[in-house]
Formats: C-alpha cells, sequence, structure tokens
C-alpha cells in the first residue's frame, strides 16, 4: 500500500480543511476530512442575551454571511412564540435569496471553475474563434472578439510580468483538463466578469441590510430597516427600483453566462457523471416564499422543497422528523461524558475540547482514531447529503412543479438520466439550476413586497416580546433555514432571560462529518472513494470532487454545548 | 524600524506631487485595460480615503501605477473568511484590479488556483524573497496548536514563519487586530491579537467586522505613495480611518442633539431617521469612518439602514459593547424646545460619565452573568483599550505614531 497523500490546504474554500486519501490503482480506495480549525463559538455564546446571539452567529463564516443570522433570529423566535410580519419575512428572503445567487456564483467561477478550465492554455486561444464559440452559447453582450482579445492581451502581460500571483502553481496542463484554448478564454473572460458582478449584485444587501459582507439588520421579531415610502430614512420606492434593477441584472447573469458555461463543461466532462457520488442519501429543510413554519418544524410550503430521499431511491419523499437528528464525537476531538459514540439531540448535546491530534508540525493524522474538529451529524442514525444536490434530489422526486421540469431539461440537454446526477458533475449542475431557480423567483418576491407595502403594511416587527422580562423562565427553539451550503438549524436553550445552551448543526457538519461511531463515513469521504488519479502529485480530481460540495469550514467546526459546561482540554499526543 | 519597502522601483513620475502623469504609465494603464479618466477618480477616492489634501491625487495616481508588483502573503487562522469577501468588493474593480495587479497576491487561500503543497511552495517562495506585506485575518490560539492546523502547521509557526523579513503587517478585521471574536469571553483557546505574537514588524491594525476594503486599498495606497505606512494611533489604526468618533459624523446626530430618538423598530421616529441612541447604538463610543465611506462602494452603511452601531471596530466590542440593545444611560428632561447649545452640553456632561461606567457596568454583567469558574478573563483593556476612549467627548486612543513619521512625508 502506498502512503496516503495529503491536501493540505484544501484552497479555493472557505476556511481550513484537509484531506488525506489512501490512493492505489490510480484510484481513491479511502479518504477522510479534517477540519483543522476551532474557535469555541458555543461557549462564547453561553449567558449572553439572545437577542445578540444572531450577531455572534452570523461570524461562523462570512462567506455565508447571512445564512446564521438567520437561523439563529429563527430560533429565538421559535422558543418564544414570535410571528415576524409578513414584510419582515419577505425582506429575509430577499436577502437570503440573493445570497444564493451572489454565493453560487463567486463558487463556480472563482473557487470551483479553475478545477476544469486551464488558465494557462487560454494563451493559446484564437480569440476570434473563442467569440464564435461563446456566442453559440449565448447572447450574452461581452461575448465579443474585442473582449475575448483584451482578456487574452491582459493574461499575457500578467505571465510575462513573471508573477502569477493568484494563478501560480496551477495543475495546469494536467491532463484532467479537457476544455479547448477558446472555451478556457471565454471562462477566463468570464471570471473577471464574475468579480465585477458579485461586486456589484451584493449591493441588494447593503440597500436592505446596511453592509456586506455581515449585513447589519436582523433582530429577534422582524427586521431593523424601516419601510416607509414617504421617508428617505426607510425602503421606498428608490430602494426597490434599485433592488429591482440589481435582482434583473442576477437573472441575466445567470442566464447569459452562469447556466451556458456551466452547460459547456457539462458536455466536456461526460465521465463525472459517473465518479463523486457518494451516500445517495439527500435531507433538506426547505425554505422562502412560504406561510410561517409551524413551531419546531421546517419548512414545508417554500419555493426551496424539505425531505429526506434514501438510497437513491427517487420513488418517495419522507417528510423531515427534527428529533431525528443526532450527532456523535467517536472521530471528532471532543469528548461527551457518556462516551463519545452516543449520539445525542441537539438539545441535549456537548461540546468539551479535546485534542488527541498530533503535535504540529505532523506529516498525517492518525486516522484510525480522532481525526478533525467536526462531529459527526446523522439523521435517524445515517449519513445524509446537504446542499444543491440535495434540494433538486428531493424536489425532483416529490414532482416539485418548478424542480421537475428544471432538472428535465438539462439532463435532456447533456443526454443523461437521473442516476447520473448522484456525482461531482451532478452536484454542480444542481448549483447553477438552482441558482436560476431562485433568480427567477426573486423578482416575486420583490413583487410581493412591493404589493405588500402598496396595501398599507409598513410593519417591519413584532415588538410585543421585545423586552426580556415579557419571556418565560423558560424556553427552547429550534432555528431552520435551507442555506446555499445546505440544511441549517441552530437550537437555543433560554434560562431566565439568557442563553442557557446553543446549538448549530451545520451543513458542512453534514457534508464534510467524519466516520460515526458505527464507521459510517461523511459526504465527502463516500463521494471520493472510486475517484481516478492520474497524478498522486497534482490531486486535480480530489480537488473537483470536494469543490463540488463548495466546502464551508468556519462553518462546520463550532458545534455548540447546550449544557454550557466551558471545560477545555487540550490533550497534545 | 524600517518601513521602507525593498527596492521599490525608480519611477520619474513619482517624484512630483502635482506633475502630469506621463505617457509611459498611460500606456501601462491601458496595457491593464484602465482609463485615465476612471484612473485619476479612483486616486481622488482613495486621497479622499487617506484624508489627504486633492492636491495629493495626481501623487497618489503616479505611486500607484509606478509600483512594482510587491508581494502580498494573506493568512487566515481563526477567522470566518468575511475580510476575504470584503476585500472582493472593492468598489470600481478596474482599478481594484490594479491594485491586485500591481500586487502580486502570492498566497490567498479563498482564491488561489494551487492548493496542498503547491500552495505552500508558493508562500514559502514568496516569503523567502521577504519584503513582503503579510495580510492576517484571524485570530491566533495560544491554548493549543491544535485548534489552528494548515498543511499540518500550526498557526503560530506559520505566522513567525511568514512574518520573518516582511516589511509590514496588516491585520484585517477586529480578529487579527484584537483577537476578536474568539477572544471574546470566555475566550476558550485563548485567542490573541497578531501583535501579541509578532514583534520586530510594523503593524497597521484595520478592525472592523470585516473591515471595510477601502480602508485596505487606501493603506496600500500611502505605502505606495510615501513609501512609509499611515499614520496611526496607540492601537495601531490609521488614522484617516479611525480617527474620529462615528457619532460625530453621523448624519442622524441633529437628531440626537434634538432629542428626537428612534423608540421602536419600525415606529415613526425610526422610519423618519431619528437618532438610534435608545435602540443600543453604540456609535458615541466607536471611532471609525463607516459614515463618511459606507460600505460596498458607499451604497449604504448599518445606522443608514436603521440598526444601530454595535461598536465592531472597537477592541473587545464582544464583551464591552453587550448586549447590543441595551441603550447608553438613558437622558432626561430635553426635548425640541431647548436650544441646540445647551442640549449639547447637557448631553455631553451626562453622557461622558455614563459611557464611561457602561463600559465598567457591561464587563462585570458578562462577568457575572455567565460561568466563570476556569482562569480565562475578560480582557477589556487588552493592554491598549483604555475605557477613557469609549467616554464621550474624549480623544481616540492615543495619536501617538509608533514609526515617528508624519503621515503625508
Amino acid at each position: 500500500m502506498s502512503p496516503r497523500i495529503v491536501v493540505d490546504p484544501i484552497t479555493r474554500i472557505e476556511g481550513h480543511l484537509r484531506i488525506e486519501a489512501q490512493v492505489d490503482g490510480g484510484m481513491v480506495q479511502d479518504a477522510w476530512s479534517s477540519t483543522t480549525m476551532w474557535r469555541g463559538l458555543e461557549q462564547i455564546l453561553i449567558g449572553r442575551d439572545p437577542r445578540d446571539a444572531w450577531y455572534f452567529a452570523q461570524r461562523i463564516c462570512g462567506v455565508c454571511t447571512t445564512v446564521h443570522a438567520l437561523a439563529s433570529i429563527r430560533a429565538v423566535e421559535d422558543a418564544l412564540d414570535i410571528t415576524p410580519p409578513l414584510n419582515a419575512r419577505l425582506l429575509r428572503d430577499l436577502i437570503g435569496v440573493s445570497q444564493y445567487v451572489h454565493d453560487h456564483v463567486v463558487h463556480f467561477y472563482h473557487l470551483h471553475a479553475l478545477d476544469w478550465v486551464d488558465v494557462v492554455s487560454a494563451l493559446k486561444a484564437d480569440p476570434q474563434q473563442a467569440a464564435v464559440v461563446a456566442q453559440s452559447l449565448s447572447d450574452y453582450p461581452r461575448n465579443t472578439a474585442k473582449q475575448m482579445t483584451a482578456v487574452q492581451q491582459r493574461l499575457q502581460a500578467f505571465v510575462q510580468g513573471g508573477r502569477l500571483g493568484p494563478f501560480a502553481n496551477g495543475y495546469w496542463g494536467h491532463p484532467a483538463y479537457k476544455l479547448s484554448p477558446e472555451v478556457n478564454l471565454l471562462a477566463v473572460s468570464h471570471y473577471l466578469d464574475a468579480l465585477d458582478f458579485q461586486r456589484d449584485y451584493v449591493k441588494i444587501h447593503a440597500l436592505l441590510g446596511g453592509k456586506n459582507p455581515h449585513p447589519q439588520t436582523y433582530v429577534v421579531g422582524g427586521m431593523a430597516i424601516p419601510i416607509d415610502p414617504n421617508s428617505q430614512y426607510a425602503i421606498n420606492d428608490n430602494t426597490l427600483q434599485q433592488v429591482r434593477g440589481l435582482l434583473q441584472s442576477g437573472l441575466n447573469f445567470v442566464n447569459q453566462a452562469y447556466i451556458p458555461d456551466l452547460v459547456a463543461i457539462g458536455k466536456s466532462y461526460p465521465e463525472w457523471t459517473a465518479i463523486g457520488g457518494g451516500l445517495n442519501s439527500y435531507m433538506t429543510f426547505g425554505d422562502f416564499g412560504g406561510a410561517q413554519p409551524k413551531r419546531g418544524q421546517t419548512d414545508t410550503a417554500g419555493i426551496l422543497p424539505s425531505g429526506i430521499v434514501r438510497n437513491g431511491d427517487l420513488s418517495k419523499v419522507e417528510p423531515v422528523d427534527p428529533m431525528k437528528i443526532t450527532e456523535d464525537v467517536a472521530r471528532g476531538w471532543y469528548s461527551y461524558r457518556e462516551g463519545d459514540g452516543t449520539p445525542l439531540r441537539p438539545y441535549d448535546g456537548e461540546t468539551t475540547a479535546n485534542y488527541t491530534g498530533p503535535n504540529p508540525p505532523y506529516d498525517f493524522l492518525d486516522v484510525d482514531k480522532k481525526y478533525t474538529w467536526l462531529k459527526a451529524a446523522r439523521y435517524d442514525g445515517i449519513p445524509v447529503e446537504v446542499g444543491p444536490l440535495a434540494r433538486m434530489m428531493v424536489g425532483y422526486a416529490a414532482g416539485d412543479a418548478r424542480i421537475k421540469p428544471l432538472v428535465d431539461g438539462a439532463l435532456q440537454t447533456l443526454g443523461v438520466g437521473p442516476a447520473a446526477l448522484h456525482s461531482t458533475l451532478g452536484r454542480t449542475l444542481a448549483r447553477g439550476l438552482e441558482t436560476k431557480l431562485l433568480a427567477d423567483q426573486s423578482l416575486g418576491l420583490l413583487d410581493q413586497l412591493v404589493a405588500n407595502i402598496a396595501g398599507g403594511d409598513l410593519a417591519v416587527h413584532a415588538g410585543v416580546k421585545w423586552e426580556p422580562k415579557s419571556w418565560p423562565a423558560k424556553a427552547r427553539g429550534v432555528g431552520f433555514h435551507e442555506a446555499p451550503r445546505g440544511a441549517l438549524s441552530h437550537w437555543i436553550v433560554i434560562e431566565d432571560q439568557k442563553i442557557k445552551g446553543y446549538q448549530a448543526v451545520v451543513p458542512s457538519t453534514w457534508n464534510a462529518s467524519p466516520r460515526d461511531a458505527k464507521g459510517q463515513p461523511g459526504a465527502y469521504e463516500a463521494a471520493l472513494v472510486g475517484t481516478p488519479i492520474a497524478d498522486p502529485k497534482q490531486p486535480l480530481e480530489i480537488l473537483r470532487t470536494v469543490h463540488s460540495f463548495d466546502p464551508c469550514m468556519a462553518c462546520a467546526a463550532h458545534v455548540i454545548d447546550a449544557d454550557g459546561t466551558p471545560i477545555v482540554e487540550v490533550r497534545v499526543q | 524600524m524600517s518601513i521602507v519597502p525593498p527596492a521599490p522601483a525608480p519611477s520619474q513620475t513619482a517624484s512630483t506631487a502635482n506633475g502630469p502623469i506621463d505617457d509611459g504609465l498611460l500606456a501601462r494603464l491601458f496595457e491593464l485595460g484602465v482609463d485615465r479618466r476612471s484612473f485619476l477618480k479612483y486616486c481622488g477616492v482613495l486621497t479622499a480615503t487617506l484624508a489627504l489634501p486633492p492636491s495629493f491625487a495626481p501623487r497618489v495616481a503616479a505611486a500607484v501605477a509606478a509600483a512594482d508588483k510587491p508581494s502580498m502573503v494573506y493568512l487566515a487562522f481563526q477567522d470566518c473568511t468575511g475580510n476575504a469577501e470584503s476585500m472582493l468588493r472593492a468598489r470600481n474593480p478596474d482599478i481594484a484590479s490594479v491594485i491586485l495587479d500591481l500586487m502580486s497576491v502570492d498566497y490567498q487561500e479563498t482564491v488561489m488556483a494551487a492548493a496542498g503543497e503547491q500552495s505552500k511552495q508558493a508562500r514559502d517562495a514568496a516569503v523567502g524573497k521577504g519584503g513582503h506585506i503579510l495580510v492576517v485575518e484571524g485570530s491566533v490560539p495560544l491554548g493549543g496548536d491544535g485548534y489552528c492546523t494548515i498543511g499540518g502547521e500550526s498557526a503560530q509557526q506559520i505566522l513567525k514563519k511568514a512574518s520573518k523579513g516582511a516589511a509590514a503587517i496588516i491585520n484585517v478585521g477586529t480578529c487579527s487586530a484584537f483577537g476578536g471574536l474568539p477572544a471574546a469571553h470566555p475566550n476558550p483557546t485563548k485567542a490573541v491579537a497578531v501583535g501579541d505574537v509578532v514583534s520586530g514588524v510594523p503593524i497597521v491594525n484595520l478592525p472592523g467586522c470585516p473591515m471595510n476594503v477601502d480602508n485596505l486599498t487606501a493603506t496600500i495606497a500611502h505605502y505606495l505613495t510615501f513609501k512609509a505606512l499611515p499614520a496611526r494611533d496607540s492601537q495601531q489604526r490609521p488614522l484617516f480611518a479611525y480617527g474620529d468618533r462615528i457619532h460625530d459624523n453621523c448624519p442622524r446626530r441633529g437628531h440626537f442633539d434634538a432629542g428626537q430618538f428612534a423608540m421602536a423598530w419600525g415606529d415613526e421616529g425610526h422610519r423618519e431617521g431619528y437618532c438610534l441612541y435608545r435602540l443600543g447604538c453604540k456609535g458615541p463610543s466607536t471611532f471609525h469612518n463607516c459614515p463618511i465611506l459606507k460600505w460596498n462602494g458607499g451604497t449604504q452603511w448599518p445606522i443608514g439602514a436603521g440598526h444601530g452601531c454595535v461598536g465592531c471596530s472597537e477592541a473587545g466590542f464582544w464583551d464591552t459593547m453587550t448586549p447590543f440593545y441595551d441603550r447608553l444611560p438613558h437622558i432626561e428632561g430635553f426635548g425640541v424646545d431647548s436650544t441646540a447649545e445647551k442640549l449639547g452640553l447637557t448631553v455631553v456632561g451626562a453622557t461622558a460619565v455614563g459611557f464611561g461606567l457602561h463600559g465598567v457596568g457591561k464587563t462585570l454583567q458578562n462577568k457575572l452573568g455567565r460561568n466563570s469558574d476556569e482562569q480565562s478573563t475578560v480582557d477589556v483593556t487588552d493592554g491598549s483599550t483604555d475605557l477613557g476612549s469609549a467616554g464621550f467627548g474624549s480623544s481616540p486612543a492615543g495619536r501617538d505614531n509608533p514609526d515617528g513619521k508624519a503621515g503625508p512625508a
């Protein structure tokens, strides 16, 4: 058996992720996913005002910069039985949906594209021909020969300068790169355009939330931004027009650049519909545009679906039972009082850090023991994948009126059947499809907000339970949010107006999970098995599959102590 | 201590403050896909951000355009990547990319193509040459090396190695500048600021949660223009960005002075843009150019959008400014009939005491309100966060310049 290959840091993700993989016969035989950073946010939250929790929780991640704020607010509202007004719910949906469009575009072009696009090859392209190819794909206005020439010259100057900056040391020329120089050039051109696009589009968050990253506008019970068509200090017609223009620009960019580029990549890499599937069981909590969900339940009436698909069986969708969510720490650097292999529900969770890994600097983790700062999250005892593929799978299996035709159309374009979705490329495709879905629906959400305001409703906050003295002595609640990277839940226990316990079970906790007490691997680990590796020194293929999940490690590694025992032990072997 | 970058490119254009920009520079700008007008406009913005006289704009432009690709190494430790995301939001990207094209971003995990060994090689090569600008996001855990490792090395090991020979360290965000969220009580990983681990390299702190990218580009422009880091306060924050109190530049200040406050989210006062102080705004205790720059290319800022300031650029704000919605002490007895002058005096006098007490009181509450049966404490002072600076009417935390140089040399 050859020594394990190590990829650390996995770059072009959020946070700190390490993959160790056993490669034999040109193929990954086994893989271990390790999160190598922990902050202890759980302990920091204990004893604080529950109304502040969203601001702390938001800092779990600056990439998914809205999602933890929203899940946290919903957890407190669930605990205190608060229903925010319709305007506030729609504003949250607009911020959330635009987060998807922003985040997925950035992921596709800036975090994932370089796994498929050889930047150096673009230097060899014929810019005229690149424009012809680009124009055959879409009517994107910047698909001109002039633009392709300018981008190539800029790239040329960059390379001649001898300092490649962020493009240095890429796996350029790797045999797994298959796009023509012309397609590579058009992708580089759109990579640069997407930088401009994301910078402008995210102004939606500034308009509705004061700033981005980390919009500062959520409050328990509603939103902090006032609405008044007759005031220049509130959301008025001017604000709404600007938001509409930006939402439309998002829809245009997705339709004219993202989707055509995605299809071009999909057609060029058909073998990746048979690689990187993994668990084949999926979970999604649902979100956006529906009525206020019942207390303690997921949103079953939103644009995004809620449900479970087991073992790739698309013939049935189970409803989500939140009480079936558990976590164990058999292989994570924590200890449980009743034994590390005991599955605990989030309300009963514990977090006692217990680092038993090697003393840095080290070459390998001891993967037979504990090897990560993640707990193993499980649903009804099994590992599940969450994220874009889970949403499209559950929506497809449920016959969702929007999702099914969207997925069928894409499958037809690529000439493959639904089974091809259980793959690296399927995951990347699903992300693009749902971006289109939500970019489309975003304008409808804005229409609803406008109509509600036109009807005279200016309320943004339900203030009856704002003052802590109006709260019960004890309360607990859960906030669900279907975040861009997957199913997210925050769980809070409130006692005497203070946080007694707080736990977040996060999308990347599900996907980047280590083995559990029964030895079942997590989603990354399962997906990597069977991945071909052309050159163990340049494991480009590992990046493709891991990036297809869009890892977010700061999110994942911050499991939270519901019990409030601030004990931290660090033992170094 | 030396803050002169190694071998800056000699430029025939950089020497005059008001001189014209020569054709060579223009050609280079065109090469980079930038037209002269928008470039100069951007340098005007930088100049304004730096609080320099407008006559400096051409000098900034010349220096920025003539720079010889100093290397940037961007490290992330106990972070949320919010500052890297903020960097992607730089206004006028054509020009921001000039900065990027002119800085060689040799290591930045969020965007770089290379991974694993190849990425570490890129980092070590850039560091090996020396003279690099080290940008750091996230705090450094001292409670155990296992709390943050990258490529098998601990945050401390990487930081010490990468700061060797660096021309300067720029800490982006409150975590690397002051310890930030991981260092909030009870600081489970014993997280500290970069400045607590590294010595011998000049440091610029750009706190904020996250930092405003316009302050980063302005800091870099200043460095390229004057071959020196901008003048800083005792917490190493540039005066051009952290010299003024938010409250003093707040467009809602008039309402404060007139006693007009929003009392509930969405009430009439809130809709009319009244002062947010009763809803918890910490603008009176916070030094930052947020109201001037705003966010996302000047689109909006938190107070403008109706939520109070939480003091995110102040050291220890997670403990000293919480609970966020507790108002600073209530001031009775003034209304619209009082004169502004009289009010100003009353308010300054009463709140100066109040704000000072607020900081102390909240810290005590936070300490007592949680399990504190371990040794860690709420480090509100963090060596330099004098509570006096949270008082009304006091000056920002020291204006001494550690480099002994004035900003515009």
